[in-house]
């Protein structure tokens, strides 16, 4: 891949995602560990022509983005535990009116206030389920600055085909660790809106869904005027009581990321092969993993890896099919078991542990090789 | 082009209670938009959740009806994105004041050119009538069954305290006066609060015994006066209508370009 090299910081991995995606319109509000992305585009986006603006609240940052969105741009926030708490009901509106948007998680140790400046990844159930209402939900992780640059373009990119919001869920050590990433020249990764080709004085319906479940979008301030409400609406984007619209539009919100878990799962295998023994794991905490495999391969273990970088919709198949031959899984995160559950309805063994840390030290290798130990008879 | 034509008609009837205040705030503000000349596809409506907020969606714009309390954030997102756009914010007195308190205090703050519009019927309609921060002391509501103590929000002097460049007052009965103040509040350029007092009938009214939806109407017409009138001097009860504050002050969009350009000192 040709382009810049730069030796960057996790959160600046976003930025230059972002930009290099088209980013238009940014809000946020400072908080620790994911403030540096708010610093960054205050100096950047405004060069670029587009509009930075430090709203009020979390809450504030989330509804002018989709207030932006409406307009055309391609939009994005970025926050943290507290802050993301807050922008839930939001990103329930953003599902609902179909709004594309991307929402960056800089997880930090929770709940409440917690350790802000420590690493945890206790937000993967928040990303899932947090906004009220059943629902479905993108979310994407990386691992090193290099995926964390090429996951933020997916992630704009994935907000514009599906219309959804999509949660960008990083973590306090992935935010801050430098390291080097290829920027590269051309925009070629970069999925444009779709936009709809009714012309004027024809009826548009704004959510009237193609036959391939895309809806073409207008723009606020176009030649086509509509509704747009996180009431239960139809095709026109108006308020409707009738149990048959409301029954095809939950459907549709539901199906259109569900029925595609395939196209949007993205993961890495790393010598699963032969593997007897499985690692998931993903984020930060996949660094040690890998970590683990190498040290574990040097002494003769047959260990691999699969690390998701997609989280939501949870790639089941993917975990079920990478864990066909090994008895053995390990389920590596730094919570009490978010992903790991999800994993257990995936596979078939009924040995899957947990390797976990809490406590907002990062977890390591050696707190992998320990359970490792255990699990294989080899005593603590 | 008659009023009608600034209607979704496919979305009606509307849900109003008739008795409703709303509907004539709804037809000065048309009545504004069409004497300003106004084009159909530069016109944004963003309100928040409750019977005010329906008002979007009757209207023939681009409508967004966001979420309770939220419009003015949304609405700044709009604005900052196409300032080119002129964009319009009915609320309800409980959806700017309460819940959405702080927004339009920064909103005011900022002296973003948006027009806010509070249809304040010192009620909360849509959940069946309980207290809001416009309700006035003693008043009855669901939740205020031996009466209220919380004293209320004059909604027009904490606009001014917060900083708006624009503030008016006027109701639903003085509907050719609260069109001239919408029409001056549109054409403003910066944060534009204009308070159009309305009247519920079905909760406010029969709770508190002030009669139907005419007699609240009559209310409006008598218990309300032009800004420094003689009467006022008399009676202090008495509410003034009238455009508070109308100053020249840089705007958000405005001041923006020395974001975009280079330096504010430079200025």
């Amino acid at each position: 891949m040709s382009g810049t090299l730069r030796f960057i910081q996790g959160n600046e991995a976003v930025v230059e995602g972002a930009l290099y995606a088209g980013l238009g319109f940014y809000a946020g509000y400072p908080i620790t560990p994911s403030t540096e992305i708010t610093e960054l585009l205050a100096e950047r986006l405004p060069k670029r022509g587009g509009t930075f603006i430090q709203m009020e609240d979390e809450i504030a940052s989330m509804c002018s983005i989709i207030g932006a969105s409406l307009t055309g741009k391609k939009v994005m926030t970025a926050t943290s535990g507290p802050g993301f708490s807050l922008m839930q009901e939001a990103i329930g509106y953003a599902v609902m009116a179909e709004v594309p948007c991307v929402v960056v998680n800089v997880q930090r140790s929770g709940p409440s206030t917690g350790l802000p400046t420590a690493v945890a990844q206790g937000d993967v159930m928040q990303a899932r389920w947090g906004t009220h209402g059943d629902h479905a939900i993108i979310a994407l992780t990386a691992s090193n600055l290099q995926d964390v640059f090429k996951l933020t373009i997916e992630a704009f990119n994935m907000a514009e085909t599906y219309r959804t919001p999509v949660i960008l869920l990083l973590d306090e050590v992935v935010g801050h660790m430098r390291e080097k990433v290829i920027i590269p020249n051309e925009g070629e990764f970069v999925v444009q809106r779709l936009i709809t080709s009714v012309p004027e004085g024809t009826d548009y319906h704004p959510y009237l869904a193609r036959e391939d479940g895309r809806l073409p979008m207008s723009d606020f301030g176009g030649v086509h005027r509509y509704n747009v409400t996180g009431l239960v609406h139809d095709m026109w984007g108006f308020p409707s009581n009738d149990p048959t619209v409301a029954y095809n539009l939950l459907r549709h919100l539901v199906d259109k990321i569900e029925k595609r878990s395939h196209e949007i799962a993205r993961y890495q295998e790393h010598r699963i092969e032969d593997a007897d023994i499985l690692i998931v794991s993903y984020g930060s905490s996949a660094r040690s993993a890998l970590h683990m495999i190498e040290k574990g391969r040097d002494s003769g273990i047959r260990i691999g890896l699969l690390e998701l970088n997609t989280i939501w919709p949870f790639p089941y198949e993917v975990v079920r099919r990478a864990a066909e031959r090994t008895e053995i899984v390990l389920v590596v995160e730094m919570n009490m078991g978010q992903v790991y559950q999800e994993v257990r309805r995936a596979v078939k063994t009924d040995r899957v542990y947990l390797v976990n840390r809490f406590d907002g030290v990062f977890i390591s290798h050696n707190d992998i090789e320990k359970t490792l130990n255990v699990v294989m008879g080899r005593g603590v | 082009m008659p009023v009608k034509d600034y209607l979704r008609l496919r979305f009606f009837p509307h849900l109003w209670c008739a008795g409703c205040g709303h509907g004539t705030i709804m037809a000065s503000l048309i009545q504004a938009i069409e004497e300003l000349n106004l084009l159909k596809n530069n016109v944004v409506i963003v309100s928040g959740i409750g019977c005010s907020s329906r008002l979007p969606g009757y209207l023939d714009f681009h409508t967004l009806h966001s979420l309770h309390g939220r419009a003015l954030a949304f609405a700044t997102g709009i604005k900052m994105a196409r300032p080119e756009l002129t964009v319009i914010v009915p609320m309800g007195d409980g959806d700017a004041s309460a819940i959405g308190g702080n927004h339009l205090i920064h909103a005011a703050r900022r002296n973003i050119d948006l027009t806010a519009v509070v249809l304040n019927n010192s009620i909360y309609g849509m959940t069946g009538g309980q207290n809001s921060p416009t309700t006035p002391l003693e008043a009855r509501s669901t939740t205020t069954p031996q009466g209220n103590i919380d004293p209320a929000f004059d909604l027009v002097e904490l606009a001014k305290g917060a900083g708006a460049s624009f503030v008016a007052r006027s109701t639903a009965y003085h509907a050719a006066e609260l069109k001239q103040m919408l029409m001056k509040g549109i054409s403003h350029r910066g944060f534009s609060f204009v308070e159009a007092v309305s009247g519920c009938p079905t909760y406010y009214g029969r709770r508190n015994k002030l009669g139907s939806g005419v007699d609240l109407m009559r209310m409006f017409k008598d218990r309300t006066v032009p800004m420094g009138s003689e009467k006022k001097k008399n009676d202090p009860s008495l509410i003034e209508r009238g455009i508070f504050v109308e100053k020249t002050r840089p705007s958000y969009t405005d001041q923006y370009r020395y974001v975009t350009q280079g330096d504010c000192k430079d200025s």
